[in-house]
């Protein structure tokens, strides 16, 4: 069960040759709650772009009325669960995951550009406290600071355009929301498209989607962190 | 104090108790002839519109004032006589109703005439050019058998001023007892006449007078069910077919249903209605005369009919202008349609539903063919005329999708003294509205295509003269160089000699004939490229419009994100075995 390999280390996440011994088990990564995010959150985003570009006019598989309510509730449940996570991530502490960092990110872009070619590990070995590489920090992100507020505040102004609308005829504004939210949901799609392909770049293809399923990883510990696990969070380790 | 008031509601002075006494006289005058007024009806003589007979207070159409009750007029002792004329009726009418004919006299039903404050024009049949008939001026006993009077026999000079000029009996006696004859400038028939060969009675005035009610669909539709010479012609969402419309050709007037009468929408008082398409309300108010909003139909029709509103004829002021329900998602999204879209685009997905063709296409510069020196007539596969030799050619058509167009309830209307440019199709009543003024709303309209009559020198439309027995009237001699110089005459107009024919469009909004609210127009019929507001512009609409390039540009980057990712992929597949050597 417990495997020898190359230690990493914690505080940069680089790859690093070091003489302590580190511990290969499966660690519980990705609590229950945060799978159900997860998961739910990726089937209101399909289910939103394909209602969202029916009502479009880009595609026409359900009627136009269908796709609008779709569209809106999707989109109240969506922002619900947003709002719950939000306060999720904060009082877990799980905030700490997608802050941003530079550090390593040029390696991790060449890592999948060049390295991935020539058959080199990965140079971001993650931890316990950092799961995500700098790249998916960055683009995760982006996506919460940008293209999702982008979204879902033109959503709104879009769903609700009666109230500030009124009675100005003022088309062109309206047309200045709907065009937001028309970039927001082009950005949201190529990230889509990415983040499932990079799904694909682990150590087998199905590995990440594993991962996200059942909620353990394959991790290199530190004695410390293995003994730590198992004293105060025995669920945690297998 | 207290005394005074009492004295004010009540004068006690001996000269007002007269009329009190008098009251009690016809109380007991009344009482007295009850039992015969009882016999006669059960002796079957009560008309179908007496209160007395409790089918047809069945059947009496909702109106916008409850059939009265307290008064039947088969009973009244001035109406039991042997009336010889229109105008002899409207005396023993106005020898009650006294205020009645002055009241008719001040409206568009009689003069024909209005100032739009808009545009300053003059407007009303006594001066427009329609795309149907055209002018009334040089033809008037044929027209003005649709006026609500009797002689109007020369534009040119106002309509009769006496008080027995107005008919009453046109608007309130059944319509089976009563109608005016087509060409006797608003008379009904007094004696019997033969026409190829069929003889046609007089009403008996005596039984139409004792048949008055409240204006039932069949009164309205005498005149404004036959507007431009027959059964539909004209409006598209008025004709017979409304007076026994079931529910899918019209909710409102429905016979099983509401059955409500014209007058329940075009609700006014002292014979003023409204509901003139002259100048129309696209997107009405809610607000009433001090500033506030009525916050329900019940306060706005109150308030109207205390004059505290502008009285209107729209379905907002008795649906509002929220109307679909708020406690429903699918409501909410209707509701926001109402600052831009009118009830009646959606819910009234065609007109000429009802079974009865309207003409939409008019061609007068084919009028005038003779065979073998004789009129002639063509019908097409429906049995519509499609060729006239007094009108030209025609086309017919039924359950037709309207024409939308943005609309503010102005139209400009292209009078004889304008300008036109005969290279371009002439706008007889141009539209007014933006899609950014505030004022309006997508309408529904019936676009009317004609070839009209026009001065080549000047430019101008024409009068033209087609009905009469004179040598110069088109309909008897079929001769375009008599009919328009002699109509132009009749107005004291010039006229160049230079006759020319130019296309015109016509618009008639669109606004009876609403549906079930399950066949109103699906959201898919607009909201989709090709769909029914393709021409409908400087307004998003969600399904129908796109950003252009920069929806193309999102396009592209969805593209090349996939094309990169499989450009990755396939690298990845190359480099496989690298993996392991490394």
């Amino acid at each position: 069960m417990t495997d020898m390999t190359s230690a990493s280390s914690p505080a940069t996440g680089k790859a690093e040759s070091s003489k302590a011994k580190t511990f290969h088990r499966k660690v519980k990564n990705y609590s229950r709650y945060e799978r159900f995010w997860h998961w739910s959150q990726a089937i209101l985003i399909f289910t939103l772009a394909f209602s969202g570009f029916t009502v479009h006019g880009t595609i026409r598989f359900i009627p136009f009325a269908t796709a609008v309510m779709i569209h809106d509730i999707a989109a109240f449940v969506l922002i619900f669960l947003w709002l719950f996570t939000a306060f999720w991530t904060f009082t877990t502490g799980q905030w700490r995951h997608f802050v941003p960092t530079n550090a390593g990110l040029w390696d991790v872009i060449m890592h999948y550009l060049v390295g991935m070619m020539r058959g080199q590990p990965h140079p971001y070995k993650r931890t316990l406290s950092r799961k995500q590489n700098p790249l998916q920090s960055f683009a995760y992100f982006s996506i919460m600071t940008v293209v999702g507020p982008l979204l879902w505040l033109s959503g709104l102004a879009y769903m609700f355009y009666s109230f500030w609308e009124g009675n100005s005829g003022n088309n062109d504004i309206f047309s200045l929301v709907v065009l937001l939210h028309l970039i927001g949901a082009f950005l949201m799609v190529a990230f889509v498209i990415g983040h499932i392909y990079m799904v694909t770049t682990g150590k087998t293809l199905i590995h990440y989607t594993k991962a996200m399923i059942t909620g353990f990883e394959d991790m290199e510990l530190t004695e410390a962190e293995v003994t730590y696990l198992e004293t105060h969070e025995p669920d945690r380790i297998k | 104090m207290a005394n005074f008031a009492f004295e004010g509601r009540w004068p006690l002075d001996k000269t007002s108790m007269r009329p009190g006494l008098a009251t009690s006289a016809l109380v007991v005058l009344s009482l007295l002839l009850l039992p015969i007024g009882a016999a006669s009806a059960a002796s079957g003589d009560a008309l179908p519109h007496s209160p007395l007979s409790p089918e047809a207070k069945a059947s009496l159409q909702l109106s916008g004032k409850p059939a009265g009750g307290t008064a039947d007029h088969s009973r009244f002792e001035i109406l039991q006589q042997d009336f010889k004329s229109g105008p002899e009726v409207t005396k023993a009418c106005l020898s009650c109703h006294t205020e009645a004919a002055d009241q008719v006299q001040h409206t568009l039903h009689w003069k024909w005439q209005t100032t739009n404050e808009a545009t300053g024009q003059t407007l009303g049949k006594r001066t427009v050019i329609n795309a149907f008939c055209g002018n009334v001026a040089s033809n008037e006993p044929r027209c003005t058998s649709c006026h609500a009077g009797y002689g109007w026999e020369d534009m040119r000079k106002d309509p009769p001023s006496e008080p027995e000029a107005v008919d009453c009996l046109v608007c309130h006696a059944d319509t089976a007892l009563y109608s005016k004859y087509p060409t006797k400038a608003g008379h009904p028939l007094y004696e019997p006449i033969t026409v190829n060969g069929k003889t046609e009675m007089p009403p008996d005035l005596g039984k139409a007078a004792r048949s008055v009610t409240n204006p039932q669909r069949q009164n309205c539709g005498s005149c404004h069910y036959y507007g431009g010479g027959g059964d539909g012609v004209k409006h598209g969402d008025l004709d017979s077919s409304l007076n026994q419309p079931d529910k899918t050709l019209d909710v409102h007037m429905n016979k099983d249903g509401l059955n409500m009468a014209c007058t329940a929408c075009h609700a006014g008082s002292g014979h003023q209605w409204p509901g003139s398409r002259y100048s129309m309300e696209a997107k009405p108010t809610t607000v009433a005369r001090d500033g506030e909003e009525t916050k329900t139909a019940k306060i706005r029709k109150l308030d109207q009919l205390a004059s505290l509103m502008e009285p209107s004829a729209t379905c907002e002021s008795c649906h509002s202008n929220r109307p679909h329900d708020g406690s429903d998602l699918m409501g909410i999204k209707l509701n926001d349609h109402t600052d831009t879209v009118a009830c009646q685009t959606c819910h009234i997905p065609e007109f000429a539903r009802g079974g009865v063709a309207t003409k939409t296409l008019w061609d007068w510069s084919t009028a005038g063919k003779l065979k073998d020196g004789k009129p002639y007539k063509d019908m097409d596969e429906h049995g519509h005329p499609s060729y006239m030799s007094e009108k030209g050619n025609f086309e017919y058509g039924e359950n037709i999708k309207p024409f939308y167009a943005w609309f503010n309830g102005e139209t400009t209307w292209t009078l004889l003294d304008d300008k036109i440019d005969p290279t371009k199709v002439v706008e007889i009543n141009a539209l007014g509205g933006s899609p950014s003024d505030g004022k309006s709303r997508i309408w529904p309209f019936k676009q009317m295509l004609s070839r009209q009559p026009y001065d080549m020198e000047t430019n101008q439309l024409v009068y033209n003269h087609v009905f009469g027995k004179d040598d110069t009237a088109l309909w008897t001699n079929f001769d375009w160089s008599k009919s328009v110089p002699a109509a132009m005459d009749f107005i004291g107009k010039d006229f160049s000699g230079k006759l020319g024919f130019v296309d015109t469009h016509m618009y008639w909004p669109i606004t009876h004939m609403v549906a079930p609210k399950d066949q109103a127009v699906r959201c898919t019929e607009c909201h989709a490229k090709q769909g029914r507001l393709d021409g409908i512009t400087g307004i998003y609409m969600p399904g129908r419009d796109t950003f252009k390039w920069l929806d193309w540009i999102g396009y592209a980057a969805f593209g090349l994100t996939v094309l990169g990712v499989l450009f990755h992929a396939l690298l990845r597949i190359i480099f496989r075995n690298r993996k392991k050597q490394a």
